[in-house]
């Protein structure tokens, strides 16, 4: 019900949005809590386990109950708090969990089943027949489990990722967090000023009281005024500061455009990572419910949430309302309310000393010991003594006392204090390094204490920023905060605890009674604090209960550990910018046009795009491409940009003995203009990476390395050269970025080279030599990936694409043309060159053969480890070639003709296959058991994936042009 | 007192009055035959198969927390046998096995759900990889079953299959793999241990180990002095410090990995999957949050807690591979401090004092393999020989060079 | 988490890659017995506590640093340059 003349809303703004189905009306301004409050609908939900019909409990992110699904267009939003969500004109929203109607939820059966489903029942059960576990019982508990629901369909909504710097970052703006922002952005330091809701004021707009001598609003409108007029001060509304990590960095989110309509570009939600070096958490105190015999009927609210949706909403939430409450604070409700005409039915007070004097009536030392109204509160039972009484209320406002909201000061490990005056946990100093908790969050609950340790906390971060600030601090209430502690009201029925999980005193009681007494193993056990609102409302009682049955006092007992985020964070968020393309870098060569200009579908080579084959028309697979563009290579001449190989340019006098220590064989001997292949160890003695390295000049070489280990070898290099030869005369840099490098190859090649050349060279094999090409200077290399002549050209890139196109449209003069990864491949299956699939981490030099390339007269890395007993010798597998005439697979694994195949009769595996147009067979590479000593042996490979069986020949893995004529041409 | 559903029935009746505690509270003896120093999944199964397979049932088990609090009680609760070299096939291959008969064993519901675990691929060469890996866990005699990428959507409909940077082109199934409820799993072990007369002792923590002349003769603890004839270290996340005590230096560096799960959800993800391009893993619990997780954050670590960096990119690559996830709201985040061993496997076996046993080094996959790891440990601890399943898990293998590295990424800790 | 580079000032752990311990940086010399490779490689003393460990500023200046670093806080005191120091 509204009520006139009070709250914030904006009255001139009415907005219509829907649940359930049902169009209802309310305000700028209203949550939809508010706004459904306002419209005198209680019953907004069903909880975890029992289904039990539930309302709104609280007026804050930490609501257990009140948890709805907000339907959009595309996608669907689940467990979205009643209470944070801003309705807006259009806004669609429905209940969840429930099967059937809210009303009449078929699952609320389980509510009767509850003796038979108390705390761990299914650790316990559903084990017999063991088929029937996934056949039927988790199916079951699956589908009533769970809240919300997802749409199941891609979520296309926009999200935002930032980061924000700051001198002092002040979470929350209640009387403690304003004071702070105002003292510190006075004093010129960069604030960032962070809210939770879309309102500035905290519980300052929820309650009415006087600062300065002014209206409480006022003195928040004038704060806020003049922060949004200081330059160097950034007021971050809707935004929660969700974590406390290392070194100054705390994550926040931003609803940007939740409270609005989608339209397109405006994010819903933008992640932040702020980095301040000092923080002021003034995040309040979240009151407590107190546990009692269906204390969780629609109706029964926190008292502070009663506050607000009168205050702040103009909102009450019954005509009779009742008031259970154990502090002097959560009296002002009562009065509140009666002031705005509510009936106050009466006020139950379980300290025996409070005072009984209230403009309704008052029952000291009395306890609620009970509630009726099945889908909403219609009265309660309350216990004088060894009296019952009934009261008729539609509303009771409870509180326990309340929670500081320490959550980020134990996020970095920090354990809570118990305090027993406040009987709460209150923060450890320093658990965060830079942050300081202020106001209620650090146990500080009356106004005036919020006010001056804000200001002091600020003052002391802006003197440790070398500025200096005198700001006074207005007069406020300071009434001492008094309070008996109550967690749970004795009774036989069940008392809820955590509301969103279905966790009662019984619970509690049953783990300790079962041995579950750490405070972990019944939280574990009994799943309190586990749901949405992890323990906010529940924590500090369930430990309180729990300290009680194992007759420990609640320090001892400790407290579970609160963890990031502080409220939910949706993955869409966190994950910003990862949607589609977004998730990794993309590389193009600068062929890339060029080649998709003739259709090449283009696969990704790590972070690369290269193409794959270059079809022509009547090719109608990729295979008949691939074997076209082999036998062009292997006839003509063939194009394939190569530029994604890793470049490395080295110079200094000791260029040539770096090489020689970060390769197994030797460099500094290599003549200038020649090329050598190189092999290159990891510290541990297996295969880093292969490649050829160039001599350019005396002091001058040019590394080249694989596509997949360009980033490694490079990191690997700077380790090598800084950590154990940094005064050596050695410098290098990554250039792969700036060359754009062709293999020509075939017996053409040369032919083809030529004609681009303004000096045509005469270049041996494995020479290099600087060219000119149209006037641009470039490299040109003899070197071969295919078994054919082959050079590589080298241009500056951003010649890359011009070379490309014309060395094509020339190379198709002479019958030849591009190739792509799929020929490139078989050309080098073809000539048992290896790649990553072969040196995949796990093999040695000597495994692939090349033992004899690590040099006995020099050290160099790897060389020792690789001499380990288990790192060479007959058991190990060796490279092989494999040849046969049917298909057969790379992941297959190898036998003995004849064997039984399994684990203990297991051979050896495949890394490589191809079907070879220029030997008319099927080729492969893999590793066998002492390999070397079996050539010409029979293998049987088995793919029981692919259901293949083949006898295959045992060969050198040099297929083609084993004696390298073609090569050295 | 055994466990059913007739139990749950007439104890609900009765106001579930009659529970009993599922284990004792029992103080430390002078001496036991068996000490095991590590209440989690490996301490615990150790335990039981000690007591169940050995007959060894004069044994503690000492805890400096509360049972299950290390690792065991913070993962991805995955369960699996898709290890490809000979070593860790048979291990996890028996791991298994173990798991599909763990309910009627312990008479403890640990919620075992083979829902089928697909490893996407995303290239030719993964799923050449992978095809090895599978054909392995066959020839292993397990299962497993290469799906193109039509045969991933029938199964995954919601991933992204048009516009994702790494295109899927299908996916390794492993039919029995799964996951399983993780506390239930370290108090249904608790819980059998101590029927079986071991004794769990909790906030007992282990501050000294006594040798005399390359024996083992006992621990000191906080709670006094304990002999024992045997003392096995089972303390993943705290090896190193543990096994300095006894003057080793271990293979192993620790880190964090870090673990996320949403708010419940009505079920949307029935297997778990992994995507091939990115470290991310993810189910659906029976509670209905979604469990996911992806790398190591890198640095060595005992926070038990970690940075955004790593968050951030975990949350992309769901983003990426499965953006029907994005509104699922994240609940919670935690980090476990794992034992980063050269090769990414583990180490059963021995040590240089007579006596001594060393269960660590699980990296991140130490959950599946707490049924194989005690029933191998105890093996190992009541018999002095290794179990033939556990084998090739010795301490000296990369003194020697006789590595089990499943990923190829050598001799970095953090890159397993 | 951000480190502060002695050359590129503080930045976030995100420019940052990581090795390993200090250990690394300690190569056994030429024909040392294999027990100090294993040594070298693979064992650690992986303190809970203050610890030096090798990180890459990659996305930066491609310097190798030695942080001093407490692995339980994540509290940082310390960065060099690891060429500075091994000359």
């Amino acid at each position: 019900m509204r009520i006139d003349g009070k709250g914030l809303v904006d009255r001139t703004k009415p907005v219509r949005f829907r649940f359930d189905g049902k169009d209802y009306a309310g305000y700028k301004g209203d949550t939809l809590a508010s706004a459904l409050l306002a419209n005198d609908v209680r019953l907004v939900g069903r909880s975890f386990k029992y289904h039990r019909p539930r309302g709104v409990l609280t007026a804050g992110s930490e609501e257990p109950n009140a948890l709805v699904e907000v339907v959009g267009a595309q996608n669907q939003t689940p467990n979205v708090r009643a209470t944070v969500q801003e309705v807006f004109e259009g806004l669609v929203t429905q209940s969840q969990n429930r099967l059937g109607s809210l009303k009449y939820d078929l699952l609320a059966v389980n509510d009767y089943l509850s003796p038979f489903l108390s705390a761990g029942f299914y650790y316990k059960t559903f084990m017999w027949p063991r088929a029937f576990w996934e056949g039927l019982y988790e199916p079951i508990i699956r589908r009533a489990a769970g809240l919300g629901s997802l749409s199941g369909k891609h979520d296309e909504g926009t999200y935002e990722k930032a980061f924000a710097f700051c001198d002092v970052l002040v979470i929350g703006s209640g009387p403690a967090g304003l004071m702070a922002a105002l003292t510190a952005g006075r004093a010129g330091a960069d604030v960032i000023l962070c809210e939770e809701s879309h309102a500035l004021g905290g519980r300052l707009l929820s309650d009415s009281q006087t600062i300065g001598g002014m209206a409480a609003g006022d003195w928040v409108a004038q704060v806020v005024a003049e922060l949004q007029a200081l330059p160097n001060v950034r007021i971050m509304a809707r935004t929660t500061v969700t974590g406390a990590y290392d070194n100054g960095t705390y994550g926040a989110l931003e609803r940007v455009g939740l409270h609005k309509p989608a339209r397109p570009n405006l994010p819903r939600e933008c992640f932040w990572r702020i980095v301040a070096k000092h923080a002021v958490l003034a995040s309040g105190a979240l009151e407590r419910p107190v546990a009692f015999e269906n204390n969780d009927r629609p109706g029964i609210m926190m008292a502070s949430g009663v506050r607000t949706y009168l205050n702040r909403y103009g909102v009450v939430p019954g005509k009779r309302v009742t008031l259970f409450a154990n502090t002097d604070q959560a009296r002002g409700v009562a009065r509140e309310l009666m002031a705005a005409g509510v009936t106050v039915a009466a006020i139950i007070d379980p300290r025996p000393d409070a005072s009984a004097v209230e403009d309704c009536p008052v029952h000291v030392g009395a306890e609620v010991v009970g509630s009726r109204g099945r889908l909403g509160l219609s009265g309660i039972q309350v216990r004088k003594g060894s009296e019952v009484i009934e009261i008729e209320t539609d509303c009771l406002a409870m509180s326990g006392g309340w929670n500081p909201t320490i959550h980020l000061t134990c996020h970095m490990n920090g354990r809570p204090r118990w305090d027993e005056e406040l009987a709460a946990f209150v923060p450890m100093e320093g658990a965060v390094p830079g942050l300081v908790a202020v106001g209620a969050a650090n146990g500080s609950m009356s106004t005036h204490g919020a006010l001056a340790t804000g200001h002091a906390a600020a003052v002391k971060a802006v003197e440790a920023l070398g500025r200096k600030v005198s700001v006074p601090v207005p007069e406020a209430e300071d009434a001492p905060y008094r309070l008996k502690a109550l967690w749970s009201v004795e009774g036989k029925g069940r008392a809820w605890l955590d509301f969103a999980n279905d966790v009662t005193t019984k619970d509690v009681k049953l783990a300790a009674q079962e041995g579950y007494r750490s405070v972990e193993h019944m939280k574990r056990y009994t799943t309190q604090g586990m749901a949405p609102d992890q323990g906010k409302n529940s924590n500090v009682s369930a430990l309180a209960v729990l300290a009680d049955a194992t007759g420990r006092g609640i320090a001892e007992t400790g407290v579970t550990t609160f963890r990031p985020p502080y409220t939910p964070v949706s993955i869409a968020a966190l994950g910003a910018g990862g949607r589609a393309e977004g998730f990794a870098p993309q590389r193009f060569l600068t062929s890339d046009q060029a080649s998709r200009d003739r259709h090449a579908p283009m696969i990704e080579a790590g972070l690369w795009y290269r193409p794959s084959y270059f079809p022509k028309p009547g090719e109608a697979t990729w295979r008949e491409a691939c074997d076209r563009e082999v036998d062009m290579v292997r006839q003509a001449v063939g194009v394939a940009d190569v530029s994604t190989l890793g470049k490395i340019d080295i110079q200094g006098k000791d260029a040539g003995r770096f090489l020689d220590f970060v390769y197994t064989n030797t460099f500094s001997t290599l003549p200038v203009g020649r090329v050598r292949y190189g092999l290159m160890l990891r510290e541990d003695g297996l295969v880093l990476d292969d490649g050829t390295s160039a001599r350019l000049g005396e002091n001058h070489y040019l590394m080249t390395t694989t596509t997949a280990a360009a980033g490694l070898v490079m990191r690997h290099l700077d380790f090598v050269q800084q950590a154990f030869c940094a005064d050596w005369q050695v410098r290098f840099i990554s250039v792969t970025e700036s060359w754009a490098q062709f293999a020509v190859a075939g017996p053409k090649a040369r032919a083809l080279v030529n004609s681009f050349l303004e000096e045509p060279v005469e270049l041996p094999f494995m020479g290099v030599a600087p060219v000119r090409i149209g006037g641009v200077d470039g490299r040109l290399f003899r070197i071969s990936f295919s078994g054919e002549e082959g050079y590589e050209l080298a241009v500056p890139t951003r010649y890359g694409e011009a070379l490309f196109r014309d060395l094509l449209a020339r190379a198709e003069t002479m019958g030849g043309g591009p190739y792509g990864m799929e020929a490139l491949n078989v050309l080098r299956i073809e000539k048992g060159f290896i790649t990553h699939a072969e040196i995949h981490g796990r093999v040695t030099a000597y495994d692939i053969g090349m033992e004899k390339m690590v040099s006995a007269k020099k050290d160099c890395i790897g060389k020792a480890a690789a001499t380990r007993p288990g790192m060479w010798g007959p058991e190990r597998e060796q490279l092989v070639g494999l040849k046969a005439q049917a298909p057969i697979s790379a992941g297959a694994h190898l036998f003995m003709p004849g064997a039984e195949v399994h684990r203990e009769t297991d051979q050896g595996y495949v890394t490589s296959v191809c079907w070879s147009p220029t030997l008319g067979a099927f080729l492969g590479l893999g590793f066998l058991k002492d390999g070397r000593a079996r050539m010409g042996e029979k293998i049987r490979l088995v793919d029981h994936l692919r259901g293949l069986d083949v006898i295959c020949e045992v060969m050198n893995p040099v297929f083609h042009d084993p004696e390298g004529e073609k090569l050295r041409a | 007192m055994r466990y059913s559903g007739l139990k749950v029935i007439t104890e609900g009746l009765f106001g579930n009055k009659g529970w009993t505690p599922a284990w004792r509270d029992p103080a430390p003896k002078a001496e036991y035959d068996v000490v095991i120093i590590g209440g989690g999944g490996h301490g615990l199964s150790t335990a039981y198969y000690l007591a169940k397979n050995h007959g060894i049932t004069n044994v503690a088990v000492l805890e400096k927390g509360y049972l299950g609090g290390g690792n065991v009680g913070r993962n991805t609760t995955i369960v699996r046998a898709n290890y490809f070299l000979p070593g860790n096939s048979e291990f996890y291959s028996h791991s298994l096995k173990l798991w599909e008969g763990l309910e009627a064993d312990l008479n403890y519901n640990v919620m075992h759900s083979q829902r089928g675990l697909i490893n996407l691929f995303h290239s030719d060469g993964q799923r050449d990889a992978f095809a090895r890996r599978g054909n392995a866990m066959i020839n292993q005699g397990d299962d497993a079953i290469l799906l193109d990428r039509e045969g991933v959507r029938e199964h995954l409909p919601y991933l992204d299959f048009e516009q994702t940077r790494f295109p899927i082109y299908g996916g390794l199934l492993h039919p029995r793999g799964g996951s399983a409820r993780h506390d239930a799993v370290a108090w249904g072990y608790a819980r059998g241990a101590d029927k079986r007369g071991v004794d769990l002792i909790q906030n007992c923590e282990v501050t000294g180990i006594d040798i005399e002349n390359g024996v083992v003769r006992g621990v000191q603890t906080t709670r006094g002095a304990i002999r024992a004839k045997k003392v096995g270290i089972v303390v993943a996340g705290r090896s190193s410090q543990v096994a300095a005590m006894a003057g080793m230096r271990l293979p192993i560096e620790s880190h964090v990995l870090q673990a996320f799960v949403t708010e419940g959800l009505k079920p949307v993800i029935n297997h778990v999957v992994s995507f091939g391009m990115g470290h991310f893993y993810i189910s659906q619990s029976d509670k209905g949050g979604l469990v996911f997780g992806g790398d190591l954050d890198f640095y060595a670590s005992y926070a038990a807690r970690g940075n955004l960096p790593m968050v951030e990119h975990v949350m992309e690559a769901g983003m990426t591979l499965m953006p029907m996830i994005g509104r699922a709201k994240v609940l919670r985040s935690w980090g476990g401090i794992m034992d980063m061993s050269p090769d990414g496997s583990p180490v059963i076996d021995k040590t240089h004092v007579d006596g001594l046993f060393l269960d660590c080094g699980w990296n991140y996959g130490g959950f599946k393999a707490v049924p194989a790891s005690g029933w191998c440990m105890a093996h190992l601890m009541a018999t002095g020989e290794p179990h033939e399943v556990a084998r090739k898990f010795r301490l000296d293998r990369f003194a020697t060079g006789h590595l089990l590295d499943e990923e190829g990424t050598g001799s970095q800790h953090n890159l397993h | 988490m951000r480190l502060t580079c002695p050359l590129c000032g503080e930045r976030d752990r995100r420019e940052f890659y990581y090795y390993g311990a200090e250990d690394f940086l300690h190569r056994p010399g030429e024909g040392a017995p294999l027990s100090d490779w294993d040594n070298y490689l693979h064992l650690r003393d992986n303190p809970a506590g203050v610890t030096k460990d090798l990180w890459y500023h990659e996305a930066g200046c491609a310097q190798w640093l030695l942080v001093t670093r407490n692995t339980v806080t994540h509290e940082i005191t310390g960065v060099e340059l690891v060429a500075e120091r091994a000359k």
